[in-house]
């Protein structure tokens, strides 16, 4: 570690997120009415690229073509509908109170920012909660199959951090459903010619020119050709950093270039340490694990979670009777019990496996009992809600959930942190938004089930669409840039050196060896529970890795084809570099809240203690240079309507 | 375990393809199919070889991405993708083909990988609903019945990954076109374009070049999600119904 890097000096705090003074309620509709709008016959005229196509990105490029933008998007699978909001399984919250137990706006509100640990801007937060009610009804209007009761209206059910029942769901595949409904929607843009598609295709940086975002360089991932694309604004719906851990739940091929390229050409990063690790998922099997799978939290509806009361009893789970089990959250939490927070989930998991108490193979796991569920709701109404939840987990362990408990284990799920964004989801960079889990706005410290795909759909849907107009209405059309600008030749002449220095190295380890290597280093000091001494360790571990992988690298094939190889490698040239500056970000963070836990700040029984005397402050950095030190800007997050108090789930 | 694998390799969509064959040992029958390509690559990269190109993302089944005719079968032989085959099916010592999607509509652009997007264009022929971003009415405003909403939702689990039409003798996408329909016209949502949209996308799905069917009922075997072979019933019913209340030239499924 370069003691440098540790050094970080603290620039001028955010001086204006842009959110419209007065009453909170009345926030969003200030702005959308103090918006400027574009003439419907201009907007042809304007190019808008958006990087990405799930359900931010894609319900976004959807409406923006609609609205009469010329849309040119990306992304890097065969198809848009493959994007990763697919696999997302629980559901959608919304504040409709149709169950008629006292939601509302205000409660959803309420439980997004004190489940966010109170790290979240409270004018985002309602805004989301506003508009929350909007998606359901878009969604249904596009034919999105939500589950229905037998009179045909929509059924809901329960997330953790909440006592309401707020969350629609189309059995265990809400993710899919939604994104085939924003995919139809793009789809039909695509065949009006409003949308011009590049599937296949990857952003490998951001093309700057007089301070306004103006472009992006990407690569055909077929030809391996590498294109410039003009604009006059640009959406990163580009997805999470998850995979920064290696194994995680994220799709393999997610990465963090596009965020992370756009960022070093100015783009501030916000609190890259908040990374959500999800409670139910499968636990490994081996080393060959190539990602981890997410088990729904809906799951958790219905089932138990305990472990053996004694340490490294290894009797199968029907041989443990019921007063030698310990229903932990149950216990600690009576009054959330099975569905208090994923954060507080996943550490007490993490608690009784360090006790030696964990089940199956490498003590690593606990149980998730659906015995009680079977005998009260009888197997056939388990199997209609979790059907192919059930199915899935008996492929991958080859055991009968119906009949053995499952066993489930935290893993890397969602990354709160992401670019920084004012209320008008615009990054530092003029010209360049970030929507979807790319940007850091809702989530605070730690994310509310179901509320992803809420925030996905609220910024691509309805807000990005607003504000955008209000930024080409101010900066009317710049004149045309064109590769020849010094700019651009830099841009293009960067990326070209960095892929062919890739290929040229030729050593004697491959991307996926230092992938793994990295991300082991991650989730030993990075992970669930970070320390000083653990971070520093880390950082000054990463450049040693960052240093190694340019001397042993070795990427097979050319750069003039389809070659995953290269693809890979160049994804991990940027985690070198994001890694450090999560652990950078997590030092600097003497505290906790939400999913960073710091060991140092606990109270006496053991539950995150938050410092909202030092720490209530969104941190976005700002890139100077690789291993170089960032600058930290803190935007001071200020609580009008729901005052910090010690998250409680007692 | 040690496998035989014979493996297609195919340098580009321009390049003329040959199985070629390798040995892979040390496989857990934990792994995933596609951990033991991984397995297989890792091996191939040290050695300065090309490693084998395969098309996967989610690796949870939901995705797509994953495309591979394991021994004659799409997604081999368990009724799933092939992310979520595991070796366990497998036996030490067994010989593996892994081939890419075989149809005329999705050529092969390298190895294992093939071009599918034909079926981008069958969707943006009409599998959608036409409903702008905003101008929405109230959830609640029209239930749809529980059968229906049901029905809907078993055609949207289709994942649009090609098995069907891989499976098919006939390189068909019926089932994949009917899956697309019968999810979106047994919906009031769906009603008002309920006859343009099966015309146009039927139509789309000839012009692309698929089969046509022979009920040979490959696909709703091949099918990881489960789409039934009544779908392809359906749709058909759709289509005729269509063509009698729609004054067009007649464009028949085949």
């Amino acid at each position: 570690m370069s003691a440098a890097y540790l050094n970080y000096p603290t620039g001028a705090p955010v001086a204006d997120t842009k959110a419209p003074a007065g009453p909170v309620a009345e926030r969003w509709d200030t702005r959308r009415f103090e918006a400027k709008l574009v003439n419907p016959a201009n907007r042809r005229k304007h190019t808008v690229i958006v990087v990405g196509t799930g359900l931010a990105g894609g319900s976004a490029g959807a409406t923006l073509a609609e609205q009469g933008y010329h849309v040119v998007q990306f992304c890097y699978q065969d198809s848009p509908r493959r994007a990763h909001s697919i696999a997302a399984q629980g559901g959608i919250n919304a504040a409709k109170n149709y169950r008629n137990d006292g939601d509302s706006v205000h409660r959803l509100f309420y439980d997004t920012v004190k489940g966010g640990d109170f790290r979240a801007r409270e004018s985002n937060v309602h805004r989301l909660a506003q508009i929350s009610v909007e998606i359901i009804d878009q969604c249904v209007a596009q034919g999105v199959p939500f589950a229905r009761e037998y009179g045909g209206l929509l059924d809901t059910r329960s997330f953790g951090g909440v006592q309401v029942s707020r969350t629609f769901y189309a059995r265990g595949q809400t993710g899919q459903q939604l994104l085939l409904g924003a995919y139809q929607a793009l789809s039909r843009q695509i065949a009006a010619g409003n949308v011009e598609m590049h599937p296949r295709t990857e952003m490998l940086d951001l093309i700057v020119v007089d301070g306004r975002a103006r472009g992006i360089v990407a690569r055909d991932l077929i030809t391996g050709r590498i294109d410039t694309y003009y604009a006059d604004a640009v959406v990163l719906a580009s997805g999470g950093y998850g995979n920064v851990f290696y194994l995680s739940t994220n799709a393999m091929n997610s990465n963090a270039t596009a965020v992370w390229r756009a960022h070093r050409r100015g783009a501030w990063f916000a609190n890259p340490c908040f990374t959500q690790i999800h409670p139910t998922c499968v636990p490994r099997t081996g080393d060959h694990q190539s990602k981890l799978t997410l088990m729904s939290e809906s799951l958790r509806n219905d089932g138990r979670i305990w472990v053996p009361k004694a340490k490294g009893d290894d009797r199968p789970a029907h041989r443990i009777p019921e007063d030698e089990r310990d229903y932990y959250l149950e216990r600690i939490y009576p009054s959330f019990g099975n569905l208090v927070p994923r954060d507080i989930a996943s550490r007490a998991a993490k608690n009784v496996c360090d006790e030696g108490r964990g089940v199956g193979p490498g003590g690593q796991g606990v149980y998730l009992d659906f015995a009680d569920a079977v005998r009260r709701m009888g197997r056939d109404a388990v199997e209609a809600r979790y059907g192919n939840l059930f199915d899935m987990y008996q492929r991958i362990t080859d055991e009968d959930p119906y009949e053995v408990p499952m066993r489930i284990y935290p893993a890397v799920h969602y990354t709160m942190g992401g670019l920084w964004v004012d209320y008008d989801l615009q990054t530092t960079v003029p010209g360049l938004f970030a929507i979807g889990e790319a940007n850091f706005s809702d989530h605070g410290a730690n994310r509310l089930g179901a509320s992803a795909l809420m925030q996905g759909l609220a910024d691509g849907y309805f807000v990005l669409p607003a504000t955008i107009n209000d930024y080409l209405a101010r900066n009317p059309r710049h004149e045309t840039v064109t590769d020849e600008h010094p700019n651009v030749q830099e841009v293009l002449a960067e990326t070209q050196d960095r892929l062919h220095l890739l290929l040229a190295v030729d050593g004697d380890r491959t991307p996926d060896s230092f992938h793994r290597e990295l991300g082991e280093l991650m989730w030993e000091f990075c992970g669930m529970a970070r320390t000083d001494s653990g971070l520093r360790k880390a950082l000054e571990r990463i450049p040693q890795i960052r240093e190694e992988f340019w001397r042993r690298i070795k990427v097979p094939g050319s750069g003039e084809e389809f070659n995953q190889s290269l693809e890979k490698a160049n994804r991990i040239v940027d985690y070198l570099e994001l890694a450090e500056l999560m652990c950078l970000d997590a030092l600097h963070r003497e505290e906790s809240c939400g999913g960073h836990f710091r060991e140092e700040s606990q109270t006496p029984d053991g539950e995150a203690a938050r410092r909202d005397d030092a720490f209530a402050y969104a941190a976005a950095w700002e890139f100077t240079d690789t291993g170089a030190a960032p600058v930290l800007h803190k935007e001071d997050l200020v609580f009008e309507y729901v005052h910090p108090t010690q998250r409680s789930y007692a | 375990m040690k496998l035989t694998l014979r493996v297609w390799r195919q340098k580009n969509a321009d390049a003329e393809g040959a199985m070629s064959t390798y040995q892979v040992d040390g496989i857990s029958s934990d792994m995933s199919f596609l951990e033991m390509l991984d397995t297989l690559n890792e091996e191939l990269i040290l050695r300065g070889e090309d490693p084998v190109a395969f098309d996967h993302d989610c690796r949870e089944g939901i995705c797509g991405a994953c495309s591979l005719v394991i021994n004659g079968d799409a997604h081999g032989p368990e009724r799933t993708t092939t992310c979520q085959l595991h070796m366990r099916s497998f036996r030490d010592g067994d010989t593996i083909d892994v081939e890419p999607w075989r149809a005329s509509a999705f050529p092969v652009v390298k190895d294992l990988v093939v071009d599918r997007s034909a079926f981008e264009r069958v969707i943006q022929a009409g599998g959608y609903v036409t409903a702008p971003t905003g101008a929405a009415p109230e959830a609640h405003a029209t239930p749809v019945p529980k059968p229906d909403a049901d029905f809907a939702f078993e055609h949207a689990e289709c994942i649009g990954c090609g098995a069907c039409v891989a499976a098919c003798p006939n390189g068909a996408a019926m089932l994949f076109t009917s899956a697309k329909i019968n999810h979106l016209n047994v919906l009031p949502q769906g009603a008002p374009e309920r006859e343009t949209r099966v015309l146009d996308m039927v139509a789309a799905m000839d012009d692309e070049g698929f089969g046509g069917c022979t009920l040979a009922g490959e696909c709703a075997t091949a099918c990881p999600k489960g789409i039934p072979l009544m779908s392809i019933t359906s749709m058909n019913k759709e289509w005729l119904r269509a063509t009698r209340k729609v004054k067009r030239s007649p464009h028949p499924p085949r």
